[in-house]
């Protein structure tokens, strides 16, 4: 059975849809990342699940009892979880105040509070601080207090939204480190809400796309980042070579897709005529100056449209008939004298082209 | 400008010389004014909470016509009062009239919607952030509440001194229902107004002088206690 079951969950706001039917199981000890861009719903969805608001539509169960409308179900279910806001609020008082509120709460002896408080403070690298007041705080500061309040009771469920948003990179390695602590130790159940994808896909075990109000594509790190299941999943996790076209060929699962007059193979149960798009990664596309007898299915002869520098990367966006986007390190771009406008080939497996039905 | 001069004098040797009518109109204005601030904060806050934290229809209806009462006037009050426990009033019987507890009692309507007005409007100014977090940690509807007013304690500690400044310095209240007898009901303000009355204008300006002096005494006081 799953520890938080939501179906047809629906949220509005002054009368527009902001979450349309989601259905979600997160087991116990799962971690679960919801991603999806800025205002998809990912805050609405945390807060309808930490019981913080009441749904427009749909039920939420939490181990398996229905907590979507009883007032004395709702407390004993949110007793069981945490929940860390994207900009948390502390409390006017110490550090040690703010993160002791949990258990005054919950009626915990003084003995067992300090107990609790110090031994979690230690953990998040707070305890040196215990003492300064709360809102002198810098914001990874504070975002490692606001997790320290919510650990603190041994929440069955944490949930964080975006917990490292707007933080340094020093702040957000701490904060991901204490993350990955509790989520080694502890066996809690988290569920995690960033636009950072990486984060996502190094922290949690399954992850949820939301994209405008509507859950489409739960899975694997993996199946989402390698199998979108839809043109918006595939775009928002980078899959930047989205090349709409239809299957022409079959042979057993081997496909060639026609694409404005080229063709491609990939890797397909779709049948001859089916309108397509098929998805392939930047990472997956390898550049050489000549054509090379390899395994790859694929090899386009194209010149080069345009070349950005990334970090230590380059992103080399090559015209073949269809614009076709890349990704080398900047030193082997360097090596192969890569330019504006020079002719290269392209080439990748039919392994790693991801093919869905294309609808209209 | 020599008459104030003369006054600022009389009202530092009443001061030094412990002038028995002074203290004790002092002493009076003081402890009315104490004890009916301290029993409407007992009353306003509770009040005010319950009327920010709950929803109900009427909701700012209700909130603009306790801003409404703000101005009302102090002799209104000392009217009603006056009209309910005067001999011939409906609360006459209770013999409260021309007595601290009738004044106490006008005080009481006096600065309750200004001190009501101001928990509200404090509770208002604290980040919703705060008790949605609290709910999130588990706190239940009346926890989180009390953590919202401990949010607000600066706020609604002014509005209580607000409160006892507005009780301490009015008149109208204090003479229509507490009849002005020099070491019953006689406060300073109410002791101004005979001194004027009679003629003696530098001691009622000393009067005054001693009230504002008060007054500043004891917001210094208060302040203090809420930066500590």
């Amino acid at each position: 059975m799953s520890l938080i079951e939501a179906t047809n969950l629906g949220q509005k706001y002054d009368g527009r849809h902001v979450l349309k039917d989601i259905d979600l199981r997160i087991n116990k000890g799962e971690v679960f990342a919801l991603i999806g861009p800025t205002g998809a719903g990912k805050t609405t969805l945390l807060r309808l699940l930490d019981l913080l608001d009441a749904p427009a539509s749909g039920r939420i169960f939490f181990d398996g009892v229905d907590v979507t409308r009883s007032g004395r179900h709702r407390l004993e279910a949110r007793r069981r979880m945490s929940y860390v806001q994207q900009k948390p609020a502390v409390f006017s008082m110490n550090v040690y105040g703010n993160v002791a509120c949990g258990l005054k709460w919950r009626h915990e002896k003084k003995e067992v509070i300090r107990h609790k408080v110090d031994s979690v403070l230690e953990m998040v690298g707070m305890a040196d601080y215990k003492n300064r007041d709360a809102k002198t705080l810098s914001g990874g500061e504070t975002q490692r207090v606001a997790i320290a309040r919510a650990l603190v009771t041994e929440p069955e469920v944490l949930l964080l939204d975006e917990p490292t948003a707007n933080l340094d990179p020093v702040s957000v390695s701490r904060i991901e480190d204490v993350l990955e602590k509790i989520i080694a130790e502890q066996k809690t159940t988290l569920i995690m809400a960033t636009h950072d994808m990486p984060q996502g896909q190094r922290l949690a075990g399954k992850i949820g796309v939301l994209i405008n109000g509507q859950l489409l594509q739960v899975g694997s790190p993996n199946d989402v980042f390698c199998s979108p299941q839809s043109k918006e999943v595939a775009e928002f996790v980078g899959v930047e070579n989205i090349l709409a076209g239809v299957i022409v060929e079959k042979d057993d699962d081997l496909t060639v897709i026609s694409i404005n007059g080229n063709t491609i193979q990939a890797i397909s149960d779709c049948a001859i005529g089916q309108k397509v798009y098929a998805f392939a990664r930047p990472e997956d596309i390898t550049f050489a100056l000549a054509k090379e007898a390899g395994s790859a299915r694929n090899v386009f002869e194209g010149s080069i449209s345009k070349m950005i520098a990334v970090g230590p990367l380059a992103r080399i966006e090559l015209d073949c008939g269809f614009p076709l986007l890349g990704v080398l390190t900047t030193r082997s771009a360097q090596e192969l004298q890569l330019t504006i406008g020079r002719h290269v080939y392209a080439s990748f497996k039919a392994t790693a082209v991801h093919v869905i039905k294309r609808r209209g | 400008m020599d008459e104030l001069w003369h006054a600022f004098v009389k009202a530092i040797h009443l001061i030094v010389s412990l002038d028995p009518e002074v203290m004790d109109a002092a002493r009076i204005s003081l402890t009315i004014a104490a004890i009916s601030c301290s029993i409407t904060a007992l009353l306003c806050l509770p009040l005010g909470s319950l009327i920010h934290f709950r929803r109900f229809p009427g909701k700012r209806l209700l909130t603009s016509a306790i801003q409404t009462l703000f101005s009302l006037p102090t002799v209104s009050i000392g009217l009603l009062v006056f009209v309910i426990f005067s001999r011939a009033g409906p609360l006459g019987g209770l013999g409260i009239f021309l007595t601290p507890t009738a004044m106490v009692l006008g005080q009481i309507i006096l600065i309750s919607p200004v001190m009501l007005g101001l928990i509200i409007s404090a509770l208002s100014g604290v980040d919703k952030a705060v008790s949605e977090t609290a709910t999130s940690l588990g706190a239940s509807r009346f926890q989180a509440s009390l953590i919202t007013i401990r949010e607000a304690r600066f706020a609604i500690m002014a509005a209580v001194i607000m409160g006892f400044g507005r009780a301490f310095a009015e008149v109208g209240v204090a003479n229509m229902v507490g009849g002005n007898f020099a070491g019953y009901t006689r406060t300073i303000t109410t002791d101004m107004m005979l001194q004027t009355q009679m003629g003696n204008t530098e001691l009622a300006m000393a009067l005054g002088i001693i009230l504002i002096l008060i007054a500043l005494i004891i917001n210094v006081v208060l302040n203090r206690l809420q930066q500590r």
